[in-house]
């Protein structure tokens, strides 16, 4: 067969891979637009998908870094006038500093009490953003952000140009997260998730491991805001609230976690399924939920999970840890 | 994996990304207009009234404007500004809407109002109510047909302190821009009357038991001014008279905090209680009685003046359009006719825009009563043509800040 030097999963990698790159020309110019929010959701979802997918922590305050990403933006670009350039280290830095702090008081929970702390935590920064009325505008939120101008041909300020830039950005930050996913160090992530005592008995600085998991995602999470800012030219507490951090927690759990491309998947389903389903119903929250019944019914280990089982049911499984953790998170 | 399931999967993506949500329509098809309000979450109830109140007004006229047909496309913003946005992208780019109008946070207001003046398409804010939207940060392509914030609160600042002789007020206000911008106006016309606002409190948003908040009020005000919203607006008058604060001191207070909204879920805690607002479904015109007759009818409850300004917003559009003989897609003479509409016999009397593109209307001071067992907003004080500056110079009010938590200062407090 001509298919045995490539696994089906690199050929339809490959194909999605086309498609986004070539199909742009050809949409409308609304679904172009869903495309674009669908990768930057994707970003995000991918960042969280390091510390709830690769090290077994479920995490609900990670809009937070999101939003910081997304107000160093809107702060920087409409009041100094910060370029690009300026806005994205400072975005990233600034949410890895804040997830650097966080994680010294989070991760000394795990389990329900990780959620618990790292809910209080976003809960802070959204209070943040909702108070500190002369820094965010607080509930009005910061309007009027303007498309970062790169010195290229094509201004980004039309949706086609600005949806290869969130395409590169998203490839940038996929191929990053993958070298660290496939690193020693990210496999010594999923052993943490496996078993946190037996890495530790193997010598180990399980903290620190998990640790610096926690900070990568949180740095990722605001280069996905930073974009997200970008995008929508507005910032808001809304971008930081609760139901955006459990928003991303589905879109892990409906695309696969411990996957990447799993998350990214759920990111653009969710986000396509709320708009374009949507359009025919005003009870698409229903539909919405649905879905996510049937995935965790059908599907625990999300939808690439369960492509993965049906394909490769022969095979072992790759990592072989998917099992594990469903129990586990079942029982917690 | 076999071919066959690869073929398919790919089948299938190329069929997902092709679709194109609604084709694009000849030139001179039917008037599409895009209506933007919550239909899911917290406030969904506020954006049925919206949705009803617009189509109950085309309705009206046959869904026909100079013999073209309208056609409404409504969106669900769900409460969240990026949401608001994507609809509009939606409303503009795939479905070539002729104009947008409804929103009803100040947030969503906010979020459209630069990507309104990008795309360059009449829009009418309805209900958003944030007060630098017609004000320090206006919008080109918009109007306004609702109010600001501060609007109602400048006469009846004046009112309280001059008709009802309150001195001395404490103010309990959910804490984000509505209701401080409520506040802001209500402190400078009742300071500048002669009055004091003695205490200022600020709940935050969806505080549901105000007894902590309730136990600081000074004893010694002469009333408590009060803006309240959605769930807060239902809870808040029972609280109060529990806590035996009604004997005592008077409330008074913004216009959601009693509006037809909430009022079939009060009860006789809310029974005298005073609030301006551009609104009542008691003002006692033939007119408005029969849009409260008819629109009970239709939905089975009493019009507030969230589906009062969307009734409006859509005769607002239909006389622009018919101004323009229908022809829609001039896109500027369209918006010139928006901002030069006129209407004498509104549901709520007359309106006409200030120069900002915000109402110049009548502010109605109002009483909750009980008629025929049901609570109504007695209409006791008309303020006739009241402009977003109320007495000051636009150029002069527009120095200052936008009204916020601390502005003005609380000098009494």
């Amino acid at each position: 067969m001509g298919l045995t030097r490539f696994s089906g999963q690199q050929v339809v990698a490959a194909i999605i891979f086309f498609l986004l790159l070539a199909s742009p020309p050809f949409l409308s110019s609304f679904l172009l637009t869903l495309l674009t929010q669908a990768l930057i959701y994707g970003i995000l979802a991918m960042s969280l998908d390091i510390i709830l997918g690769y090290t077994g922590l479920a995490s609900l305050g990670h809009a937070a870094y999101f939003g910081i990403g997304a107000y160093s933006v809107g702060i920087l670009a409409t009041r100094y006038g910060a370029a690009f350039g300026i806005t994205l280290p400072a975005g990233v830095l600034l949410a890895v500093l804040v997830a650097a702090i966080f994680g010294t008081v989070a991760l000394r929970a795990t389990g329900v009490y990780f959620l618990m702390i790292t809910l209080a935590l976003g809960m802070i920064v959204w209070g943040l953003a909702h108070r500190w009325v002369t820094m965010t505008q607080g509930d009005n939120g910061i309007s009027a952000i303007p498309r970062p101008d790169l010195g290229l041909p094509w201004s980004l300020s039309l949706s086609i140009p600005f949806y290869y830039f969130a395409l590169a950005g998203f490839l940038i930050a996929f191929w990053i997260l993958r070298v660290i996913v496939r690193s020693p160090f990210g496999q010594t992530l999923v052993g943490i998730r496996e078993s946190e005592s037996r890495m530790r008995t193997l010598g180990y600085h399980v903290w620190l491991h998990k640790y610096i998991g926690f900070v990568i995602a949180g740095g990722f999470g605001g280069f996905a805001g930073v974009l997200w800012a970008y995008y929508n030219g507005f910032v808001s507490p809304v971008d930081l609230q609760l139901a955006t951090s459990v928003e991303v927690l589905l879109m892990v759990a409906l695309g696969g976690r411990g996957s990447l491309i799993g998350p990214a998947l759920g990111a653009g389903i969710i986000v396509l399924l709320k708009n374009l389903v949507s359009v025919y119903t005003h009870r698409w929250l229903l539909i919405l939920g649905a879905v996510y019944i049937l995935t965790i019914v059908y599907a625990p280990e999300g939808i690439l999970g369960a492509i993965k089982r049906r394909t490769k049911e022969v095979k072992p499984r790759a990592v072989g840890v998917h099992g594990l953790t469903e129990g586990e998170i079942e029982g917690g | 994996m076999s071919t066959k399931r690869i073929a398919a999967i790919c089948g299938v993506l190329v069929l997902a990304l092709t679709v194109d949500v609604v084709p694009a329509w000849p030139q001179k098809g039917p008037i599409k207009l895009g209506f933007l309000t919550q239909m899911t979450g917290g406030g969904a109830a506020v954006g049925k009234d919206m949705s009803n109140g617009f189509m109950m007004s085309l309705e009206e006229i046959s869904n026909q404007i100079v013999g073209r047909k309208v056609e409404v496309i409504i969106e669900d913003t769900q409460g969240d500004p990026a949401q608001a946005l994507t609809r509009l992208r939606k409303l503009v780019e795939s479905d070539k809407v002729n104009a947008v109008a409804g929103i009803f946070l100040a947030n969503e207001g906010y979020a459209l109002a630069p990507k309104v003046d990008e795309y360059r398409i009449p829009t009418v804010w309805a209900v958003v109510s944030a007060d630098d939207l017609t004000q320090r940060k206006p919008t080109k392509y918009a109007v306004r047909t609702g109010w600001t914030s501060s609007q109602p609160n400048h006469p009846f600042g004046e009112y309280a302190a001059k008709t009802l002789g309150y001195k001395r007020v404490a103010t309990i206000a959910m804490d984000y821009a509505f209701g401080w911008e409520q506040v802001g106006g209500f402190q400078r016309t009742f300071e500048e009357a002669g009055g004091q606002i003695v205490q200022k409190l600020w709940p935050p948003l969806g505080t549901t038991d105000f007894g902590p908040f309730l136990a600081q009020i000074k004893r010694d005000a002469d009333a408590v001014f009060a803006v309240m919203v959605a769930a807060s607006s239902l809870r808040f008058p029972k609280q109060y008279q529990d806590a035996g604060l009604k004997a005592r001191l008077p409330l008074i207070g913004g216009g959601t905090s009693f509006d037809e909204f909430v009022l079939p879920a009060l009860g006789d805690e809310a029974i005298g209680a005073i609030s301006p607002l551009i609104y009542s479904a008691a003002i006692d015109t033939p007119v408005n009685q029969r849009f409260v007759k008819e629109f009970r009818k239709k939905y089975g409850k009493v019009p507030g003046y969230y589906a009062e300004a969307s009734y409006t917003a859509a005769r607002w559009i239909a006389e622009a359009a018919k101004a323009v003989g229908g022809n829609v897609e001039d896109k500027e003479k369209f918006l010139a006719a928006l901002k030069k509409v006129e209407i004498s016999d509104a549901p709520r009397g007359p309106i006409k825009l200030d120069t900002y593109g915000n109402p110049i209307q009548n502010i109605y001071v109002r009483k909750v009563e009980k008629r025929d067992g049901e609570l109504w907003n007695t209409v006791i004080q008309t303020f006739t043509g009241v402009s977003q500056f109320w007495k000051y110079k636009p150029e002069e009010f527009l120095k200052q800040p936008v009204y916020d938590r601390n502005y003005p200062a609380c000098k009494y407090c």
